[in-house]
């Protein structure tokens, strides 16, 4: 088990109100964890810099939404802390926290209209009478609510609770960071992109440090500035959205970001050649002399044609052509078994000449985006 | 032009034979008692509305009338609060929540003469612990001597048998509320009392229907426990309708006005649920053009 060290850089801004968040912490939801596949998240080591705007991006299960519950305090890490400015704040509430979190689905006040859904963390607070009337009115007018402010809570369709919810998030104005756990499930998908600009747009007014979970790679590269990849309980890479695309530093990143993702194959790397699916390429690649047994990948955007016989180039079978509307996707098999070639996909522009299936084609794989896997961590990139 | 198929009428036949046998037939048999005076099994005379006439007279029966309503009254005011008081206070996980599950529910096995022996004999000051730690407490009580003492006996035996029930389904009205709504209630900083007052009570709402709607008929059908404990007495302080209704037709054998009176009771206990069930859809859900949550 080695911990995943990350440290997301961003200048620190002069607002007092928030904090810098600090995570160096394990965590399972069972008594006592032996092997990795006990733990929900696995030890790491990550920060969150003020105002800063952040995705946790992974599929399913893969610990993302613990890691949010650690953040807030509704889960309490079994080993590690957490800090807020320097100061321990593992053992407090999220109350004292002063963390504000939208959940994936909407949680309304039933018997209570929407501006007193949205009061109410203000109320619980002993804010002024004036002062919460005046914050429900900008949030109100940011979410686009203000004309249902007298409305029962309780009769409103999904997506305008949880407009409420999120209402309620953003409230606050002196809260260390507002957290998201896939707030945008339960929206259909033209107020989905509408609502996302919203809360880009609400973090560049109201400079919150935002985290956002979600399993969606489009609403975590838009949103964020920062992306944190995460799967079975490792948080994998963190970075912006470039780097996430040309640079995966784990096979998953590559697998996981891009549609369709990276492909990978079995390789060798002998001297200044290397061995794919049975064909030597010359193509010397730095810092692969020594690796041996490695695995090439590639996105299908990198993926090019090339002539028969070309240099660097290898043969492959088209398996299936498909026209998406702006591009074509190519799908085509290397090499022979399993263990010495396999899928790789290309996008192609609608311009070019497009082969048909079971034409032999001849692919460049190895580019100046080409990544060098071993055990499914990025040891090297061709030379660019 | 839809095709109309009469055959449909065989198939619910079944369905109108089995409330025919078991609801309408007894319920007209009462109707036609109500308007004839039998004086033998052979002779029997039509006198129309005069024993419904004179029913509302009585004034036993107005007494009964008013215990009754003063009786249900006061068991929904105690047992539905303490319900929801228990229901909050089980254990929601673990072995806990089961072996409380199983200790709650164990009154509501016991069947209801035997829940009237048990307080006979509790409540007794001599042998009963009620009754002796009461007299040990320097307390004159005598449910048997005292109205009021009875009175209260009635509706402490009905509180430890039912308001388990109500607790019970309280339970699981709490156990049906998403996490999320406590967390959400967490990160708002709610006050305990606030989580009660916006996530909880909302929320148990339509148990809480239910549980009032079913407290209130089966106290204002209430029979077998007074009858055990006290009789009805002392005089007439818990004799109750029905059992003022079961001493007309069966002991003194007044089919007539007894069948009269049944109708009437019927018709107040569908009336007050009535008004509970549409009070309570409407308490909470002010502007009812929003729809329903």
């Amino acid at each position: 088990m080695h911990p995943a060290t990350c440290w997301l850089r961003r200048p620190a801004t002069a607002v007092t109100d928030m904090a810098r968040i600090d995570l160096d912490l394990a965590h399972a939801y069972m008594a006592n964890p032996k092997s990795d596949d006990d733990y929900a998240l696995l030890p790491l080591a990550m920060s969150f810099s003020d105002g800063g705007a952040y995705a946790l991006l992974g599929p399913s299960g893969c610990g993302k939404t613990t890691l949010l519950n650690i953040v807030s305090g509704l889960v309490k890490p079994s080993r590690g802390s957490v800090r807020f400015d320097g100061v321990d704040v593992t053992a407090r509430t999220p109350q004292q926290r002063n963390i504000a979190q939208v959940f994936q689905f909407p949680v309304i006040y039933d018997t209570m209209t929407v501006a007193e859904n949205l009061a109410f963390p203000l109320r619980n607070r002993g804010v002024a009478a004036d002062r919460i009337a005046r914050r429900v009115g900008q949030i109100a007018e940011m979410l686009e609510l203000s004309g249902q402010l007298n409305t029962r809570a309780a009769g409103l369709a999904a997506d305008a609770k949880q407009k409420i919810s999120l209402g309620r998030g953003l409230v606050r104005e002196d809260v260390s960071a507002v957290l998201f756990d896939e707030p945008l499930t339960v929206i259909d998908p033209h107020l989905k992109w509408q609502l996302r600009r919203k809360l880009k747009q609400i973090h560049q007014e109201l400079k919150l440090t935002l985290i956002y979970v979600t399993h969606d790679q489009v609403e975590a590269l838009t949103f964020a500035e920062q992306v944190v990849v995460m799967t079975r309980g490792r948080a994998v890479q963190t970075g912006s959205a470039s780097e996430l695309f040309d640079r995966p530093q784990h096979t998953f990143v590559g697998h996981f970001i891009g549609s369709p993702g990276m492909n990978f194959l079995p390789a060798r790397s002998a001297g200044a050649s290397l061995d794919v699916a049975g064909h030597r390429l010359s193509l010397a690649a730095r810092g692969l002399a020594d690796l041996g047994i490695v695995t090439l990948g590639v996105r299908p955007e990198y993926v090019t044609l090339a002539a028969a016989g070309a240099e660097g180039a290898l043969p492959a079978v088209v398996t299936q052509a498909q026209d998406i509307g702006t591009y074509w996707l190519l799908t085509t098999q290397v090499g022979a078994g399993a263990g010495a070639g396999g899928v790789v996909r290309a996008r192609l522009g609608t311009r070019q000449a497009i082969p048909r299936a079971g034409e032999t084609v001849w692919l460049r794989l190895v580019g100046a985006h080409t990544c060098f896997y071993k055990d499914d961590v990025l040891v090297a990139e061709a030379a660019s | 032009m839809k095709t109309v198929n009469q055959r449909a009428w065989l198939l619910i036949l079944p369905v109108v034979i089995c409330v025919a046998f078991s609801a309408i037939l007894p319920l007209m048999t009462v109707v036609n008692y109500s308007v004839q005076d039998i004086i033998s099994p052979e002779r029997r005379v039509f006198v129309g509305t005069e024993w419904f006439k004179s029913v509302m007279r009585d004034d036993d029966l107005q007494g009964a009338l008013l215990r009754q309503i003063a009786f249900s009254f006061a068991v929904l005011v105690v047992e539905i609060p303490l319900g929801i008081a228990l229901a909050l206070a089980m254990p929601a996980k673990g072995w806990h929540a089961s072996a409380v599950l199983v200790l709650v529910a164990i009154s509501l096995l016991i069947p209801w003469n035997v829940v009237g022996t048990i307080w006979q004999i509790y409540g007794r000051t001599d042998i009963g612990l009620f009754g002796a730690a009461l007299a040990w407490l320097g307390i004159d009580y005598s449910y048997t001597g005292s109205a009021r003492d009875a009175w209260l006996t009635v509706l402490l035996m009905d509180v430890w048998h039912w308001t388990p029930l109500v607790a019970l389904l309280c339970y699981a009205g709490l156990r049906a509320i998403p996490d999320a709504y406590y967390q959400a209630a967490s990160i708002d900083g709610a006050s305990k009392f606030a989580v009660f007052r916006f996530i909880q009570l909302p929320k148990l709402r339509g148990v809480l229907m239910i549980a009032v709607l079913l407290r209130f008929m089966d106290s204002f059908m209430i029979y077998t426990e007074p009858f055990v404990l006290t009789g009805g007495g002392p005089g007439n302080a818990t004799t109750f309708l029905s059992q003022y209704l079961t001493q007309k037709a069966v002991g003194q054998f007044d089919l007539g006005p007894a069948a009269a009176f049944s109708l009437i009771y019927f018709l107040i206990i569908l009336l007050l649920c009535f008004i509970l069930y549409n009070w309570m859809q409407r308490v909470g859900t002010a502007d009812k053009e929003a729809g329903h949550g």
